[in-house]
């Protein structure tokens, strides 16, 4: 496990770098190592430290949010197709933002939407939380009945969208995207992200027993219903927190936590730490992908997940209808 | 020592009494057989004894403490539990599914000390694991994986082992040897309480038989053919003494 994520590590800071320079405007490598672009006011440090970083430091937030939900909340479902939109917390963060933008509170400070989508996923989990009491599967019960019922939401917003332009914004945000995204909305998120990827941290012990079962997993010291909460509280937090900024991105969360688990021995609890930083890789690679494609207008970072991502899910059936009896 | 003490336990689900004024003692290097038909409440009894279902009314202490003063983790440190057809979920391979016993032991962060590999090492090796240690457990045939989960109670070495129908869906030598494995970590000076079907195993291994009927104690001791047609409604035989006893039920 130490050498996976010791590579995935320098993958990471590759890549991170790599996504400094990558866009419309490429960046010559040694500039960046230069300190030209530290020193003073040019056009190349207003790139690279207002515009590319603060993108790339949200992509590795939602990323590693996601990659270490989705293996955190596979390993309390004991199932691989468990990914963190499961809670509702995507599309409750997305109808708070939707609702931001459906009643113009965007247009009053451009906190409105983040802070809106945030509230949303943490008001769309604790009703999860407190539905899907008393067990895992009435958990995900909960999750699927709060995701309908926010989906709900988001089309009755659509339907009585009081102008094209308010459809469309909304559209756009559903898509998913890291364009144009600032400082503030750096340090709006990170508090959050981080307290809940930290609650997510402390699962592994817990996870790891679960893969006996409830029953043992129980004998064995672990209190399932905190666990549970941990787990509620944490995606709410971490996944919540990203989402409201970036817009639903699908299939990170998924497919992270698959790269990762049979290079550590199916543990639960040592998927986390290679999924984390799995997930934040295939977030910036995807985010520099979308920059780099020029068909006209950019192509969204959600719509471009997805696109990948399906296929992977494709090939996640075929093995589990050959791996099942 | 520890000893380990029931004291009219009564659960119900939906209205029926599955346990009713049920007590027991039970003390180190004891082997408990809890024998009794489908139904009786064998499997509701040790979970109570376990520690994970909370009786309606009664109290289970350990040492003379209430097991709702006992805190969780050191609860799960001196007692084992294994369920009727545990299971595991992922392919983890044997050691690190025999290593999962050790979880109360361990801190909260980061892999396994390398204290606990001589544990591992020798929870294996009584169970006759050593060659499969690095294979996935989905791809044991059914008696390596029931030794597989007995070497995972074992490994932590607990004071208490509470084991249900433990040798349900083993062949005859298995089921033996599993037995014995049980009967050998009782002498050993652990209490083991295991629900058992084969009454032939619990006659020769068990030191001592608690048969329930309809949640109810209805004998304890030794076991006896007057005791197997009280509780199963047969006619049965006890030949032969000690290891070499069976039980054939006649009619």
């Amino acid at each position: 496990m130490r050498i996976l994520v010791f590579i995935l590590t320098i993958l990471l800071v590759l890549a991170f770098a790599a996504s400094l320079l990558a866009g419309r405007v490429w960046i010559a490598p040694h500039d960046l190592f230069s300190g030209d672009i530290f020193s003073g006011r040019n056009l190349a440090s207003l790139i690279v430290l207002d515009i590319r970083l603060p993108r790339t430091l949200l992509a590795l937030m939602m990323g590693a949010s996601l990659g270490l939900a989705g293996a955190v909340l596979q390993g309390l479902t004991r199932n691989p197709l468990a990914e963190p939109g499961l809670l509702g917390v995507s599309t409750g963060a997305a109808l708070g933002a939707v609702i931001a933008i459906y009643f113009g509170v965007t247009a009053i400070s451009v906190l409105a939407g983040p802070l809106f989508g945030l509230i949303g996923a943490l008001a769309a989990c604790a009703l999860t939380f407190a539905l899907g009491q008393g067990g895992t599967i009435a958990l995900i019960l909960a999750g699927a009945a709060v995701s309908s019922l926010t989906a709900a939401g988001i089309a009755l917003a659509l339907n009585f969208a009081p102008n094209p332009y308010a459809a469309y914004e909304i559209m756009n945000w559903l898509l998913g995207s890291l364009a144009d995204k600032s400082w503030t909305q750096v340090f709006l998120v990170a508090p959050f992200v981080i307290l809940g990827g930290a609650l997510l941290a402390t699962t592994g012990r817990a996870l790891d027993a679960l893969s006996l079962g409830e029953a043992q997993a129980e004998s064995l010291g672990i209190d399932l219903n905190r666990l549970r909460l941990t787990v509620v509280a944490g995606t709410a937090l971490a996944v919540g927190a990203a989402t409201s900024v970036t817009g639903a991105i699908g299939f990170i969360g998924l497919v992270a936590p698959h790269l990762a688990r049979p290079f550590v021995g199916y543990l639960p609890g040592r998927i986390m730490a290679p999924a984390a930083l799995g997930g934040a890789l295939l977030l910036i690679l995807a985010d520099i992908a979308v920059r780099e494609i020029h068909l006209g207008p950019e192509i969204k970072l959600g719509v471009f997940t997805a696109l990948i991502g399906a296929p992977f899910f494709f090939w996640l059936v075929l093995r589990l209808r050959k791996v099942a009896p | 020592m520890s000893f380990l003490l029931a004291e009219h336990l009564r659960v119900t689900k939906g209205g029926r009494a599955i346990l009713d004024d049920v007590s027991l003692e039970a003390g180190s290097g004891e082997f408990i057989a809890v024998i009794g038909p489908n139904g009786a409440g064998k499997s509701t009894l040790l979970s109570v004894l376990a520690g994970l279902t909370r009786p309606k009314s009664g109290e289970v202490s350990l040492d003379g403490k209430f097991f709702s003063e006992i805190p969780r983790k050191i609860l799960a440190a001196r007692r084992a539990y294994l369920p009727q057809n545990p299971l595991c979920e992922w392919p983890l391979s044997v050691e690190r599914l025999v290593a999962l016993g050790l979880t109360p032991h361990l801190p909260a962060f980061g892999g396994l000390p390398l204290q606990f590999a001589p544990a591992i090492g020798k929870a294996l090796e009584a169970c006759d694991l050593t060659s499969r240690r690095n294979q996935p457990v989905t791809t044991l045939s059914g008696g390596e994986f029931s030794r597989a989960m007995l070497a995972r109670a074992l490994v932590g070495e607990p004071e208490i082992l509470i084991v249900d129908e433990p040798v349900t869906g083993l062949d005859p030598r298995h089921a033996m040897d599993c037995a014995r494995r049980l009967s050998d970590y009782a002498a050993g000076g652990k209490l083991v309480i295991a629900a058992l079907h084969d009454l032939t195993l619990a006659v020769r291994h068990a030191g001592r038989i608690v048969a329930l009927k309809d949640g109810k104690v209805a004998g304890q001791g030794a076991l006896t053919a007057a005791l197997i047609g009280r509780v199963f409604d047969v006619e049965a035989e006890i030949r032969g003494e000690g290891e070499h006893a069976s039980v054939t039920v006649l009619r």
